[in-house]
């Protein structure tokens, strides 16, 4: 169950540059976990102290924000594209 | 030169340099210019501001780009208007109209878009870019064409054909996106990361937004350099209500108002609350799209998404990077917030348009039906002064209003008109 996680440039450094990775995972949250045990420190950016996701940051599967889905629950399978994705940007 | 220091993290304090970046690596916040107000206390002062040319670039010193090169079309320096017709309707005797419908490419855009697109040159970018709900779009197409650079604009499928046509016209590369405006932004978020391009609102974003603080300095100088009790804006992300409010603030800092005597900055120049600035900042969003206006009506610290579905597109942003930074402005100001109802934004644009002769956007008759209903609820009393941001040109949006037309068709004879003349009276 391979999933494309695109990485966004703030978290570049922590991936040595890599601007894709992929992991195997059935739920966003253990992809999260997996992502963390490759590269330490990687959940503490995305996932705030009480275990959700951090105000300032948007992930979407296939394009669908997980706002809108169930959040770091979201099921993940084979082929699915995850966009990690920084929330302030565009707007007025 | 730009009188600035860096960038910092509102949220973290980390800092940066001033380089072509919008969010904090550590924490996702965002990344905000950290201005050197010492030296700008020395150089800007009233005459200095009155002797600059008859645009935004009048305040050059308070903004992050050179401003003896700008990139100027003429954003700005518009109109403020007396609104004794709309003021006799809803019972306010001292009401102001800002008109920036009238800027060079009809909204209020002009003014990011030129300070993003002068420091996009400094920065040495060949392109300049942008994620739109349309009138971005014109204004970053309009500037490139000035600038002689290319523009590549991204827009939803579904925006208004005056947006769209009013776009296309400066020649930019016009990428129609088969999704929501939240979804051009995300895309055009992951392309920043990866084409060497200034996108105006995604990596220019901390110079682009200062842009608006001149929305604020306009007011005050003709008003003869005082604030308004009242301010009524349109929102859609919220940043420039926040930077109204940010400009309103330096000027009292700066000692720029009269009888207002200067004081520091303190520790964070972007939460600095002068005691001379009692302003209250009032806030109108469509039903359609109400996130910040929700979470103000909720109580709620957090602004939830939402997926927009509103007559006003160009305030239909349902994820608004500056939601809590707006709120916050709200309590400082004892402000509102406040959701039209769909079906007052027609009755809004045509109020303002049968009364002032002023012919505004979907986002301007959500913006005069909220300052109907603050009228009507007492929150601005009758002879207290406010003004009213109109944001962007009617033209732009004709569909929503289509209904008005209506003529007295007749035949090229006296006897054709005279009829039809006495059964229309």
């Amino acid at each position: 169950m391979s999933v494309v996680v695109r990485i966004p440039t703030p978290l570049r450094r922590m991936t040595n540059g890599k601007d894709k990775v992929e992991v195997e995972s059935t739920v966003l949250g253990e992809l999260v976990d997996k992502l963390n045990a490759e590269f330490p420190g990687f959940k503490d950016r995305l996932v705030d102290e009480e275990g959700e996701l951090r105000y300032f940051v948007n992930i979407y599967l296939n394009g669908e924000d997980v706002r809108f889905m169930d959040g770091l629950g979201t099921a993940t399978s084979d082929g699915d594209e995850i966009s990690i994705v920084p929330a302030v940007a565009g707007g007025f | 030169m730009a009188f600035i220091n860096g960038l910092k993290c509102r949220e973290c304090g980390r800092e940066y340099s001033a380089e072509p970046l919008n969010v904090c690596e550590f924490c996702f916040g965002p990344l905000e210019v950290v201005y050197d107000y010492a030296t700008i206390s020395e150089v800007v002062s009233q005459d200095s501001i009155a002797k600059g040319p008859l645009s935004i670039w009048r305040y050059k010193d308070l903004l992050p780009a050179q401003g003896d090169d700008p990139v100027d079309i003429m954003a700005g320096y518009t109109p403020l208007i007396k609104a004794k017709g709309l003021g006799k309707q809803l019972g306010l005797n001292n009401l102001y109209i800002k008109n920036d419908s009238v800027n060079p490419s009809f909204s209020f855009k002009d003014r990011v878009v030129s300070v993003a697109a002068t420091k996009a040159l400094e920065f040495g970018y060949e392109t300049i870019a942008c994620a739109s709900t349309g009138n971005l779009a014109c204004s970053v197409a309009a500037h490139c064409a000035r600038a002689g650079v290319r523009a590549v604009v991204f827009i939803p499928s579904n925006l208004e054909r005056g947006k769209i046509v009013g776009a296309a016209i400066y020649n930019p590369i016009l990428v129609s996106v088969d999704g929501t405006y939240d979804q051009v932004n995300r895309l055009c978020s992951e392309l920043a990361d990866d084409y060497p391009w200034a996108f105006v609102n995604i990596n220019m974003r901390p110079y682009y937004a200062e842009g608006s603080k001149t929305l604020g300095y306009e007011v005050a100088e003709q008003l003869d350099w005082r604030l308004p009790d009242h301010v009524v804006v349109p929102s859609a992300s919220g940043a420039m209500f926040t930077k109204i409010w940010k400009g309103f603030n330096e000027l009292a800092c700066l000692g720029l108002l009269d009888g207002v005597e200067s004081s520091s900055f303190g520790v964070d120049q972007n939460t600095v609350h002068h005691p001379a600035v009692k302003t209250k900042m009032h806030m109108q969003q469509a039903e359609g799209c109400s996130p910040i206006a929700t979470a103000w009506s909720n109580k709620q610290s957090q602004v939830i998404p939402v997926q927009p579905d509103s007559l006003a597109k160009s305030l239909a942003i349902g994820n608004p990077a500056d939601g809590i930074y707006a709120i916050k402005v709200i309590e400082k100001s004892e402000g509102s917030a406040y959701a039209v109802p769909e079906s007052e934004i027609v009755n809004g644009i045509k109020l303002l348009a049968e009364t002032e002769g002023i012919f505004t956007e979907t986002a301007g008759g959500v913006t005069v039906s909220g300052l109907k209903k603050l009228a009507e609820s007492g929150a601005i009393k009758s002879d207290e002064l406010t003004v009213v941001y109109i944001t962007g040109n009617g033209l732009k949006t004709i569909e929503a209003v289509e209904e008005v037309v209506d003529p007295l068709d007749i035949k090229p004879s006296m006897r054709s008109f005279e009829e039809m003349f006495q059964g229309a009276k």
